[in-house]
């Protein structure tokens, strides 16, 4: 693979040039024809169109907890980790389990928030410890192996999540009675649900702490350093496999919280869940630059929204393209934009 | 690998496969063979397994040539078995009831639909899915490996589902949606036709494929282009110093193995006499992968054993096995449940202990293993 070198003043060599070309006119086509369908989508159902938007962006919320993990270990040890989904399943059971069977919870009132309220907090600390648990066991001794090795040992793991998920769901779905309050609100005509109203009261404070401890404590100072260079990080008395361990720890954390508001928002669970809804998240962080953690929660809150307009308009192409289309947009963003919106350009490191 | 030890391998699956066709031609026919044996045969190595597990073989086959020799990991392999499978439902069936095509078909004249002769149907299925392999490769194989394996991902996912909701696009039947498309044509094969039940003649056929794979993989290994990938899974960077066309390489890799796929499909689609969406998902692609992993990335008699290894535990194996268990010991597990578990160890553990599979390459064991001194330094290190 060609090495591009970061260019000031010249625009850079023909590969380079041509690369900016297809880039441009790629993102000039696929804006227009956006344009085209949204605006003939508004003009002809206006409040439809906020509706499903509201619905996207509450989607696209649950995404956004799912695609930091994937960003967070890919950020910092370049892989693609197929069995976050999985493990955002594990927690939608376990929290499934921890509110209905141990704690005999179904109704939303206040034994049932106490009840909620503890099941964030367990959801977090089970998802978040077999993260590490996986990590340590599985992943930390192919750290320097080719890059086929990680990749086929966390497909490997996916499937193992998978059968735990077989095993303790049963191979059929399940439905759950949820302790969250079901009504709505109608402002404008747009119907706003008490369920999206909770999942942006537990989403927001997670998003922003997650924000302050990349950012401003020692220890995101550590996964910062350790994401840059590994050597470098040890050498500078950086304990590496331990911040490593602390992110997988906090990404885990994160699809467990998404694993109990998934359960609780839609209260279906089944052991494949994480397929799909995985994958949603890793496109989410594709398409926001993977490696970057604004990115991944714009990313996921456009791909929620672009799945909420094409289930829900009028003139789209509904509910059974929905898969595919979310497919098609990580398979363009690849090829036009592998970087994604908010990602710096990468080289492959040699 | 040394001549010996490839001959070796040949004459012992060439001795498995006649002593197999013996079975199932002339002995499960003949009624002095005691039930006792038909019984055990039937349970344990039935000619519907021993026939799905060549298909397996035949697409493993093409994955390596795509992971094992160039490198790439590939996770939709599945949709060149869809492509393959389709094309088989197009040109060979009666679903396009509104056009009457003959083209050394098997099947009288006067019956509509497209009806292309099976060998013809083969080629085409082949070419349509390298065509795709070209199509999905020539803009996504200069991302990084890990990206790649994505996008696979996500063309894996894509094809089976617009076969699944192709029933109508603009009014359009393409695939007929989750009924699938049904009856296929014989396979017409010089004497007689070969219907879906004629096991014995198909196990000829399938195991004729599987040659064609053996001996273009071990050719394509031995010349400039296997030479080529070789050098690309080894160092990209080397290689494309050393005059390699990187692009061109990599995308023939990718052509080879889409080929081997659509073969794979075709077959498929004969031996289940039609083609249905739903079979098409995620876990076929991974079975693949582990068969590969398994058996000895690059080598191609590793891949075959790994391939009718585990597609005999998958089909056979494991439901047998709990049949006898649960019968013997009064129990209720349900054994076919554990195939998640099992592949996903088999990916996992041979993965942490034996990269290099249970035939290893020579070559590829030194290479997976790079890296191993220095880890063990770090971890001194850290202690």
């Amino acid at each position: 693979m060609k090495a591009t070198v970061e260019a000031k003043k010249f625009t850079g060599t023909r590969g380079q040039v041509r690369r900016k070309r297809i880039e441009l006119s790629g993102a000039a086509i696929i804006g227009l024809l956006l344009v085209v369908w949204l605006g003939a989508n508004l003009i002809k159902a206006p409040t439809q169109f906020a509706q499903v938007t509201v619905l996207g962006l509450r989607n696209g919320l649950l995404y956004a907890l799912i695609a930091l993990g994937y960003t967070l270990v890919y950020g910092i040890i370049e892989l693609i980790n197929f069995a976050h989904g999985d493990l955002f399943m594990l927690g939608a059971l376990f929290s499934s389990y921890f509110i209905t069977i141990w704690f005999h919870q179904e109704n939303s009132n206040l034994a049932g928030w106490v009840t909620f309220l503890l099941a964030l907090i367990a959801a977090m600390l089970f998802c978040g410890t077999i993260n590490v648990l996986i990590e340590r066991l599985a992943y930390r001794k192919l750290r320097r192996a080719p890059k086929l090795a990680p990749l086929i040992t966390a497909v490997g793991m996916s499937f193992l999540l998978q059968f735990i998920g077989i095993k303790w769901n049963g191979s059929t779905p399940r439905q759950w009675p949820t302790v969250i309050p079901h009504g709505e609100y109608v402002w404008f005509g747009v119907i706003i649900s008490q369920v999206t109203i909770i999942l942006i009261l537990v989403a927001a404070p997670l998003l922003t702490l997650l924000t302050f401890v990349v950012n401003k404590t020692k220890r995101g100072k550590a996964m910062r350093a350790t994401a840059q260079d590994q050597d470098a990080a040890r050498l500078m008395g950086i304990d590496v496999n331990k911040t490593i361990s602390f992110t997988f720890a906090i990404g885990g954390a994160l699809a467990g919280a998404a694993g109990l508001l998934y359960q609780q928002s839609v209260g279906t669970t089944n052991y494949n869940l994480g397929f799909q809804l995985g994958l949603i998240a890793f496109t989410s962080a594709v398409l926001g630059g993977i490696g970057n953690l604004n990115g991944a929660v714009l990313g996921a809150l456009l791909i929620g929204v672009v799945q909420g307009l094409n289930d829900g308009l009028p003139i789209a192409l509904g509910q059974r393209w929905s898969q595919t289309v979310v497919f098609t947009i990580l398979i363009l963003i690849l090829v036009l934009k592998p970087a994604g919106l908010l990602g710096k350009a990468t080289t492959e490191k040699v | 690998m040394a001549v010996s030890s490839q001959r070796k391998w040949a004459t012992g699956y060439l001795i498995a496969v006649v002593l197999l066709f013996i079975t199932y031609q002339f002995l499960f026919p003949w009624d002095g063979l005691p039930t006792g044996i038909y019984d055990f045969l039937q349970l344990w190595l039935p000619p519907m397994a021993v026939n799905e597990s060549l298909v397996y073989v035949i697409c493993a086959l093409g994955l390596n040539i795509v992971v094992g020799y160039a490198g790439l990991l590939d996770l939709g392999y599945v949709a060149f078995w869809a492509i393959g499978g389709y094309c088989a439902g197009w040109f060979m069936s009666e679903f396009f009831y509104m056009v009457n095509l003959h083209f050394f078909g098997s099947v009288a004249k006067a019956a509509p639909g497209i009806h292309v002769n099976f060998w013809g149907v083969l080629l085409i299925g082949g070419l349509v899915c390298a065509f795709f392999g070209i199509l999905i490769g020539a803009p996504t194989l200069r991302l990084k490996s890990d990206y790649l394996a994505i996008v696979t991902l996500g063309f894996g996912e894509i094809i089976p589902q617009v076969f699944f909701n192709g029933d109508n696009i603009g009014g359009f039947n393409l695939s007929n949606g989750t009924k699938g498309i049904t009856i296929l044509d014989p396979i017409p094969a010089g004497i007689k036709n070969i219907g879906p039940f004629d096991f014995g003649y198909k196990f000829i056929i399938f195991v004729f494929l599987a040659f064609v794979m053996i001996f273009i993989s071990l050719r394509l290994r031995k010349g400039r282009l296997g030479r080529a990938w070789l050098a690309i899974r080894e160092d990209e960077l080397a290689a494309s110093m050393m005059g390699v066309p990187l692009m061109q390489t990599k995308l023939a890799a990718y052509a080879v193995g889409a080929f081997a796929g659509g073969l794979g499909g075709v077959a498929f689609a004969t031996h289940v006499d039609g083609v249905y969406a739903e079979r098409f998902n995620f876990s076929i692609s991974i079975f693949l992968l582990a068969m590969v992993v398994l058996g000895g990335m690059g080598n191609v008699w590793g891949v075959i054993l790994g391939a009718l290894l585990l597609s005999w535990i998958n089909s056979t194996g494991l439901p047998a096995f709990g049949q006898t268990f649960n019968s013997r010991f009064g129990t209720e597990i349900n054994f076919p449940s554990f195939t998640f578990l099992l592949f996903g160890l088999v990916l996992i553990l041979m993965m942490l202990y034996k990269r290099e599979g249970l035939i290893p390459e020579s070559r590829l064991r030194l290479i997976l293993h790079e890296g191993d001194a220095e880890e063990d330094l770090s971890a001194k290190e850290s202690k």
